[in-house]
C-alpha cells in the first residue's frame, strides 16, 4: 500500500508546490486538494501548507478557517487523521481550534528568512516519531507573522502536557513566547510549525549541513514519520 | 442602509508591535509626547435596512468569530454610524 496524503491549496498558497513534492520524495503519493472541495478525497492524512492564504487579509489562516475544505479536514482531525500546518498552514490550525494560541507580528517587524535551528521536543506524534526526543534540525524558516503568543494558562497546559512539539534553539527569530516553534494537539495526530520541513527534503536545494552546503535534509523525517505511522496502522 | 461599526483592538496584555513601530516614528517626525500607541481596526458594516436589535446581535456574534480572533483581540465597541443624508 502506498500512503495518500493531500495537499491543501487555498489561493494565496504558495508553498503546496514543496510540499507535494516532500511527500513523493518521502515514498506517499501526493493528493492536490483544492479550498472549495466538499471531500478529502480518502486521504490518509492532509498537509497545509505555507504561503499567504486569502491575501492574510483579516488576520493570517483567519478567511481560510471557512473555506469548505476545511470543514472536513477538521472533521478528520478530530477523528485521527494526521494533519501538519506549515506556517500559513498553523496559522489557520489555530484560527480554526484545531490548535490553541495564535500568532502575531514578529517582535522585530521584520520579515525573516533564515536556516533555524529546532529542538524536536516531543517525537510521539504523527509527524515527529522519526525524530529522537531533543534532536536538534535545521530547516528553513520565513516568516512576517510568526511571534506565537497564548496566555499563560495555556502555555503551562502545553508544556506540562508535553505539546510543544518544537522550540527554536540559539535565537528566538520572532518573539515568541517560551521560543516555541511548533505545538500538537492532545491526540498527537495535529501539529503546527512556523518553520518549513518540506524546504529541507533535499540535497542541493535545502539548508547547509555541517558537512557542505545545501544538503540539509532534516525536514523529511516528518513526512517519513507520517507514512511510517499510516502504514502501521493499516 | 446604515452602517454598523465595529472597532477590533489588540488585548491590552498583548504585545502590539505594529503600535510600538508607530510610537516609535512620531518623535522622528517632530510629534513629541506620545507615550504609547496601539494599533487596531475598524470595520464599517453597511446592512440593508434598519438596524434592529436582531441585526445587531448577529454583527457582535460576526465580531467575536470572524472579525477578531478571541486569542489576541478584543471587540471594544461596536456602534451604528451617525446617519449622512
Amino acid at each position: 500500500m502506498t500512503a495518500r496524503i493531500g495537499v491543501v491549496t487555498f489561493p494565496g498558497t504558495l508553498d503546496d508546490r514543496d510540499a507535494t513534492r516532500a511527500v513523493r520524495l518521502a515514498g506517499a503519493e501526493a493528493v492536490p486538494l483544492w479550498h472549495n472541495d466538499g471531500d478529502l478525497k480518502d486521504v490518509d492524512a492532509v498537509v497545509l501548507p505555507g504561503g499567504f492564504s486569502y491575501g492574510d487579509y483579516l488576520r493570517a489562516g483567519a478567511i481560510a478557517r471557512f473555506a469548505p475544505i476545511m470543514e472536513k479536514v477538521v472533521d478528520g482531525a478530530n477523528g485521527g487523521l494526521p494533519v501538519l500546518g506549515i506556517c500559513n498552514g498553523f496559522q489557520v490550525l489555530t484560527e480554526v481550534h484545531l490548535l490553541p494560541g495564535s500568532m502575531i507580528k514578529n517582535e522585530h517587524l521584520h520579515f525573516i528568512c533564515r536556516d533555524q535551528t529546532l529542538r524536536v521536543e516531543n517525537a510521539e506524534t504523527s509527524w515527529t516519531s522519526e525524530y529522537r526526543d531533543g534532536e536538534e534540525i535545521v530547516i528553513p524558516l520565513k516568516n512576517q507573522d510568526g511571534q506565537y503568543v497564548s496566555d499563560d494558562y495555556t502555555l503551562d497546559m502545553l508544556e506540562a502536557e508535553g505539546r510543544v512539539a518544537f522550540r527554536y534553539v540559539g535565537w528566538n527569530p520572532n518573539g515568541s513566547r517560551r521560543d516555541i516553534a511548533g505545538i500538537t494537539n492532545e491526540r498527537g495526530n495535529v501539529v503546527g510549525l512556523m518553520p518549513h520541513p518540506e524546504h529541507a527534503v533535499e540535497a542541493g536545494f535545502g539548508p547547509d549541513s555541517r558537512e557542505s552546503g545545501r544538503t540539509g535534509t532534516d525536514g523529511l523525517a516528518f513526512f517519513t514519520s507520517a507514512i511510517k505511522n499510516l502504514l502501521a496502522t493499516a | 442602509m446604515a452602517t454598523i461599526l465595529v472597532h477590533v483592538m489588540p488585548k491590552p496584555e498583548i504585545l502590539d508591535p505594529q503600535g510600538k513601530a508607530v510610537g516609535a516614528a512620531l518623535p522622528r517626525l517632530g510629534f513629541d509626547g506620545v507615550a504609547q500607541v496601539r494599533q487596531g481596526k475598524r470595520f464599517e458594516l453597511t446592512v440593508d435596512g434598519e438596524v434592529t436589535d436582531e441585526v445587531l446581535a448577529k454583527v457582535r456574534q460576526a465580531a467575536e468569530t470572524l472579525l477578531s480572533n478571541p486569542v489576541i483581540e478584543d471587540v471594544v465597541e461596536v456602534t451604528v454610524a451617525e446617519e449622512t443624508a
